[in-house]
């Protein structure tokens, strides 16, 4: 595989989503308005109800809105993530998945760019969204608008990546809302992403506080929470790095042609 | 590896299955057959609805990899490093797969980008639409073109990157007669001039007829081989219809009495 070749197919696939993306505005529009929602709305009727404590890596009592912003930035990696995965799974029912498996190129790296390509999506309509934040008064350091940008890239990776797995699990396209039922609500409530994890303690929901904890769109949201005040979350980092790769590794097992893709296909 | 039989190969040969055997769960789809494709030769692959053709494009396409068997492209062992074959393969699927939104050199252009085929491809692209009739087409998306024109697109697709090999799924399902004819006629005069080895799977007699050879394949396994009179000589009969019916028809020895082939 020569460089050359690899890079400019990374480009072109890269390129197509970006203007298939651009191309459905409803897409694009729902994908700020989604977490806006969340913002204005949710957050308007939150703020009074707890405040948050001065909890790391905040050195003050802060907004609520201020706390949810890196949750929803990590929400926006989810849905795009899991997105990404309706895409292959219609593309394989359109038959494009086979074009594109016939490009003279491994197949995990080809995987590798639609990942690339998935996550380039998510990053482009977190910094949109951070924007939005801006334009509403959200009060987040300007300095961590390029701190995030790693966390953010590592956070969308890990969700393309679960993304890509579940496309292999997913048969067909009507099993989708099936998939946004236990994958994407779980995740999201069951997560740091709305409200600090010993709120979860304190109220007594032990079981709830264990899942939150290890699950990996937790720590996608604390790497991002904390890189937003310049700050390292070691813990974060491991399980959102190793949970991508996990779930990279898994997916491309999926789509070997040794094993994968074979048991749908029972047609003689 | 370097099997003894591997020194008889013709250099001029193309695609050399052997044994190629394949099974979903309890269904046999390919019961061990062989295939070989000289550059130059245009090799129809005819057999009924569930013959198995499907199954045998998914593995040349490298879709899937056989459950026992052999499969080389130009002398490179497919199964051990399928990339050197792919970039030598051309192929048009019987679903489309045009991106819709994009023009007619939008989609060529992605195309050579996956095969890394950089400037040099993409010059190619305008003399390639002119070969197949579609010039002033360019710009076009090809949400706006005809199922023939679009046909011609995913032709003028495969034959980018310069294949040794064309791999054609029932390409002519749903065109048009006139469409047919000319797919037909694009092709084989890429395998006269250029040496192109061509496999066209179909379940039309009249389109395996204008073959240089025949290949009917039903329930996974070779029921004939040889050029179409051959064949017609070989059943008895006066066309290759008739012969082809005679094979796969239901008191034929090849099928099972109780089952009908469709």
């Amino acid at each position: 595989m020569r460089a050359g070749h690899a890079l400019e197919a990374l480009g072109a696939i890269s390129f197509r989503e970006l203007r298939k993306f651009m191309q459905q505005r409803s897409r694009l529009l729902s994908a700020l308005v989604r977490p806006l929602l969340w913002l204005v709305v949710f957050a308007a009727g939150f703020r009074n109800v707890f405040g948050v404590a001065v909890i790391e890596p905040y050195s003050s009592f802060i907004e609520y809105q201020v706390y949810v912003a890196p949750g929803l930035l990590g929400m926006i990696c989810l849905f795009n993530g899991i997105q990404s995965s309706l895409a292959m799974v219609y593309d394989r029912e359109m038959g494009m998945m086979r074009l594109l498996l016939t490009a003279p190129l491994a197949r995990a790296y080809l995987l590798g760019c639609k990942l690339v390509a998935g996550t380039l999506l998510s990053l482009v309509q977190c910094y949109a969204f951070l924007i939005v934040c801006a334009l509403f008064g959200v009060d987040l350091p300007w300095s961590g608008w390029l701190y995030a940008f790693p966390a953010l890239l590592l956070g969308g990776l890990m969700l393309g990546a679960l993304g890509l797995l579940l496309s292999v699990y997913i048969k067909q396209i009507e099993n989708f809302a099936s998939t946004m039922n236990f994958v994407i609500f779980p995740m999201f409530f069951m997560s740091s992403a709305l409200y600090p994890l010993w709120k979860l303690k304190e109220s007594g929901a032990e079981w709830l506080y264990w899942v939150s904890s290890v699950n990996p769109f937790t720590h996608s949201v604390e790497l991002t929470r904390f890189a937003m005040y310049g700050q390292l979350n070691l813990t974060a980092l491991a399980v959102t790095g190793g949970s991508a790769l996990v779930f990279f590794v898994w997916a491309a097992y999926g789509y070997d042609p040794q094993r994968g893709m074979v048991k749908k296909r029972a047609q003689a | 590896m370097a099997q003894p039989a591997t020194n008889s190969v013709t250099p001029n040969l193309t695609l050399d299955v052997r044994d190629a055997v394949k099974s979903y769960g309890e269904v046999k789809a390919l019961a061990g057959v062989s295939m070989r494709i000289e550059a130059g030769q245009f090799m129809a692959l005819l057999g009924p609805n569930g013959a198995g053709k499907s199954t045998l494009f998914q593995l040349l396409s490298g879709l899937f990899v056989p459950d026992a068997g052999a499969i080389s492209i130009c002398g490179e062992d497919f199964l051990k490093k399928p990339t050197l074959g792919l970039a030598k393969l051309g192929v048009v699927f019987q679903q489309p797969t045009l991106d819709l939104d994009l023009s007619v050199t939008g989609n060529l252009r992605f195309h050579s980008s996956l095969h890394g085929l950089g400037a040099e491809g993409r010059a190619r692209i305008p003399q390639l639409l002119i070969d197949v009739g579609l010039a002033g087409s360019e710009d076009k998306t090809c949400r706006s073109l005809s199922g023939g024109n679009r046909r011609k697109v995913e032709l003028a697709r495969a034959l980018l990157h310069k294949p040794r090999l064309l791999l054609m799924d029932e390409a002519t399902v749903g065109l048009d007669p006139a469409s047919r004819t000319t797919l037909m006629a694009l092709v084989k005069q890429r395998c006269r001039d250029e040496g192109l080895a061509v496999l066209w799977a179909t379940h039309l007699v009249n389109e395996a007829e204008q073959a240089d050879r025949v290949y009917v394949l039903h329930k996974g396994k070779k029921l004939a081989e040889g050029r179409p009179d051959e064949i017609v000589a070989a059943a008895a009969c006066a066309t290759l219809e008739e012969a082809f019916l005679k094979m796969t028809g239901p008191a034929s020895g090849a099928g099972k009495p109780e089952e009908k082939a469709a």
